[in-house]
C-alpha cells in the first residue's frame, strides 16, 4: 500500500516537473528567483565593497569597471548595496508571506468548515481589513511602532492576512461538498482532522500561487515604505531607500535611482512570471486562459 | 434585487463601522501623549493637564470614541492642533488634489488597460498578443514611485515639458492645475493599466470559450461585433471588480506619489500628520479614505446588476 502510494506522488512529482521545464514562464521566473536568492546568500561572505565603509572622495562616481553601477553620495558601491538590499526584501517579503498563511489559512479553512455566523463573521472582518489599503495600513502601524524592518513586516504581514483567507476558503468551500469529503465524514473523522487531512492538501496548490504573488507585492510594498522612511533604516541597505537618496540627485547621477529600481523590478518580474508558470502547471485547467 | 441593494448597502456601514472603531482604537494606543507632544517636554504638569482637559483626552474611550464618530456623521472632523484649523477644510483644501489625480489616475488605468486587453484577446497567440503581455507583465513589475522618478527625469528634466514636482493650485487655472497632475496620474496609472490589461483579456478569453459566442459567430456576426457585443460585455464584471479595487489602491498610491512630486495632497497631509502626531487628522483622513474605497465598492457591487441581467434575479 505504501509502495504504491510513493510510486504514485513520484509519478505525480515526475509529471510536474515535465510539464513545469514545458513551461517558459515557470523556468524563466524560477531562473531569476534563484539568481536573486543566490545574489542575496553571496552578499553574506563576499561584496565587490564593504558597505558599511564609506569613501568620501569616491561619492557620486559614475559607473564603470572600478563600480559596476556607480557610487552613491557617501561614496558606496551601489552593487554591493544592492546585493546585501536583496536580503532585506527577501526576508520581510516572505515572513509577510508566512504571517499572512500562518494566520490567513487557518481562518479562512475554518470558515468554510464551519459556516454559518462564524464564517459571516470572519468574511465581514475580511472586508474591513480589504477597506484599508494595504500602504495605509502599513503607514499606520509604523507610524504606531515607529519605523524599522520588522514592523514593515508586521504591516505588510497583516495585510496578507485577508487574502489568504479568501483563498483558503474559496477551495475548502469548493472541495466540502465532494464525495472524498462525504467518504471521510462517514468514516467518522471530525472537520479539524478532515480539514489538516484532506482539505489542505488540495488547496496548498492554490496557496503556492498565491504566496508566490504576494511575495511580489511584498518586495513592492517594502520598496514603497522604506522609499517614505518607514522600513529598513540606514545603515542597512534596502532598495526602496536608495530610490529615495538617488531622488533628489536624478539631475547629476541618475545612475542611482536605475540600478536600484532595476533590482526590484527583476525580483518582482521573476516572482510574478514564477506564480504564472506554478498556476498553469499546477492547474491546466487554468491553462486556456493565457 | 431590493434584497441584494439592501444587503450591500448593509454591510458597506458595518464595515465603516468596524472601521472607525479600528482607527480609534488603533491610534489610542500609540505611544506618547499628545498634550505632552505639543507643549514640549519643559510644560508644567498643571498646563499639559489644562490642555488634556481641553482636548477632551480626560474623557473615557468610550466617551471619545462617540464624540468623534458622532461628529463625523454631522460633517464634524475635530480640530487639528498643528494646523489650528478644522480637520474638514483641511481635508477639503487636500481633497480636491489627491481626489482628481486619483480620479485621473483610475480613468488613464480604464483607458489605457481595457482596449490594449481586449487588443490582445483578439489576437491570442499571435505576436502581437505575446509582445503586449510581455509589457504588461513588465508594467506589473514596476514600482509606481520609480516609474515616476523616471518620468520626471525624462519630462521635466530632459524635455522641461511639465514642472518636476508641486502644485499652482486650481486658482491657476485648471490647465495649470493639470499639468501639476499629469506625471504623477501617469505614474499611478500605468502599472495599474498593465493589471488591468491582463485580467480584462483573461476575462475576454474565459468568455470567448463559451458556445453562445460560437453560435454568434456560427450565425455570421462579424468577429468584431461578436468581440465587442457579446463578449466584452459578459467579461466587464472582473474587469469592473478590479477597477473598484483599484481605486483603493490610487487613493492610497497617492501618498507615497505624493511625496515625490511634493504634491500638497491627503497623502502628503497624513504622513505630515503621522510624524507630528497629529492624531485627530490622521483618524480624519484615514476614515474618509476607507469611506471612499468602501464607496466606490458598494458602487461596484450594485452595477453587477446592470451589466449582467441574471443578477438582477438572483436573491
Amino acid at each position: 500500500m505504501s509502495d504504491m502510494a510513493s510510486n504514485d506522488t513520484q509519478a505525480r512529482f515526475r509529471d510536474f516537473v515535465r510539464a513545469a521545464l514545458a513551461n517558459r514562464s515557470f523556468v524563466t521566473g524560477l531562473a531569476i528567483a534563484l539568481a536573486i536568492a543566490l545574489m542575496a546568500l553571496v552578499s553574506f561572505v563576499w561584496t565587490p565593497y564593504d558597505v558599511a565603509h564609506l569613501v568620501v572622495s569616491d561619492r557620486m562616481k559614475t559607473p564603470s569597471g572600478m563600480h559596476w553601477f556607480g557610487t552613491d553620495n557617501f561614496g558606496r558601491d551601489i552593487l554591493s548595496m544592492i546585493m546585501v538590499g536583496s536580503r532585506n526584501s527577501i526576508a520581510v517579503a516572505l515572513v509577510a508571506v508566512g504571517i499572512g498563511m500562518g494566520i490567513g489559512v487557518p481562518l479562512g479553512c475554518w470558515a468554510a468548515a464551519h459556516g454559518g455566523w462564524l464564517d459571516e463573521a470572519i468574511m465581514r472582518l475580511n472586508d474591513v481589513v480589504f477597506a484599508f489599503p494595504a500602504l495605509m495600513s502599513a503607514i499606520m502601524i509604523t507610524a504606531i511602532f515607529g519605523p524599522g524592518a520588522v514592523n514593515a513586516i508586521i504591516a505588510i504581514g497583516i495585510f496578507n492576512i485577508p487574502v489568504f483567507a479568501r483563498v483558503a476558503r474559496a477551495g475548502a468551500l469548493a472541495l466540502w461538498p465532494r464525495e472524498f469529503i462525504l467518504a471521510a465524514r462517514a468514516s467518522g473523522k471530525g472537520t479539524t482532522l478532515i480539514t489538516v487531512e484532506h482539505i489542505f492538501p488540495n488547496i496548498a496548490n492554490l496557496l503556492l500561487v498565491q504566496g508566490t504573488i504576494q511575495f511580489a507585492l511584498g518586495v513592492l510594498a517594502e520598496a514603497g515604505l522604506s522609499y517614505l522612511g518607514l522600513g529598513a533604516q540606514p545603515p542597512m541597505p534596502s532598495w526602496g531607500r536608495m530610490l529615495f537618496d538617488a531622488q533628489t540627485r536624478m539631475m547629476v547621477a541618475p545612475y542611482m535611482a536605475i540600478f536600484p529600481g532595476l533590482a526590484i523590478v527583476i525580483t518582482v518580474l521573476g516572482l510574478n512570471l514564477l506564480g504564472d508558470g506554478l498556476s498553469d502547471v499546477l492547474d491546466p485547467k487554468l491553462r486556456r486562459r493565457r | 434585487m431590493t434584497a441584494y441593494i439592501l444587503k450591500r448597502v448593509a454591510i458597506g456601514i458595518v464595515t465603516l463601522v468596524f472601521a472607525s472603531i479600528v482607527i480609534f482604537a488603533v491610534l489610542e494606543v500609540m505611544p506618547g501623549d499628545p498634550a505632552r507632544l505639543m507643549l514640549g517636554i519643559n510644560a508644567s504638569a498643571d498646563s499639559v493637564e489644562t490642555l488634556r482637559r481641553q482636548m477632551g483626552l480626560d474623557q473615557p474611550l468610550i466617551v471619545r470614541y462617540l464624540h468623534w464618530a458622532g461628529g463625523m456623521l454631522t460633517g464634524d472632523f475635530g480640530k487639528s492642533f498643528t494646523y489650528s484649523s478644522p480637520v474638514r477644510d483641511l481635508i477639503i483644501e487636500r481633497g480636491v488634489v489627491s481626489l482628481p489625480l486619483a480620479l485621473i489616475a483610475l480613468f488613464l488605468s480604464a483607458v489605457i488597460g481595457i482596449p490594449i486587453g481586449v487588443f490582445s484577446a483578439s489576437r491570442r497567440g499571435k505576436a502581437a498578443d505575446t509582445a503586449v503581455m510581455g509589457v504588461a507583465q513588465l508594467g506589473v513589475a514596476i514600482p509606481n514611485f520609480w516609474f515616476a522618478l523616471l518620468l520626471i527625469y525624462v519630462f521635466a528634466v530632459w524635455l522641461r515639458l511639465v514642472p518636476a514636482g508641486g502644485f499652482p493650485g486650481w486658482s491657476t487655472g485648471i490647465w495649470a492645475g493639470l499639468k501639476g497632475l499629469i506625471l504623477p496620474a501617469v505614474a499611478l496609472a500605468l502599472p495599474q493599466a498593465a493589471i488591468l490589461a491582463r485580467v480584462t483579456r483573461s476575462a475576454l478569453l474565459e468568455v470567448l470559450g463559451e458556445d453562445y459566442i460560437r453560435t454568434a459567430r456560427a450565425k455570421g456576426l462579424p468577429r468584431r461585433r461578436v468581440l465587442l457585443h457579446h463578449a466584452l460585455r459578459n467579461g466587464m464584471i472582473p474587469v469592473m471588480t478590479i477597477l473598484g479595487l483599484q481605486f483603493a489602491f490610487l487613493l492610497a498610491g497617492t501618498i507615497i506619489i505624493e511625496n515625490v512630486f511634493y504634491l500638497p495632497g491627503l497623502g502628503r497631509l497624513v504622513y505630515q500628520a503621522i510624524t507630528q502626531r497629529d492624531l485627530i487628522v490622521v483618524e480624519g483622513i484615514i476614515m474618509v479614505l476607507v469611506a471612499s474605497v468602501v464607496f466606490i465598492n458598494l458602487l461596484v457591487d450594485l452595477s453587477y446588476p446592470l451589466v449582467d441581467p441574471r443578477l438582477r434575479h438572483a436573491r
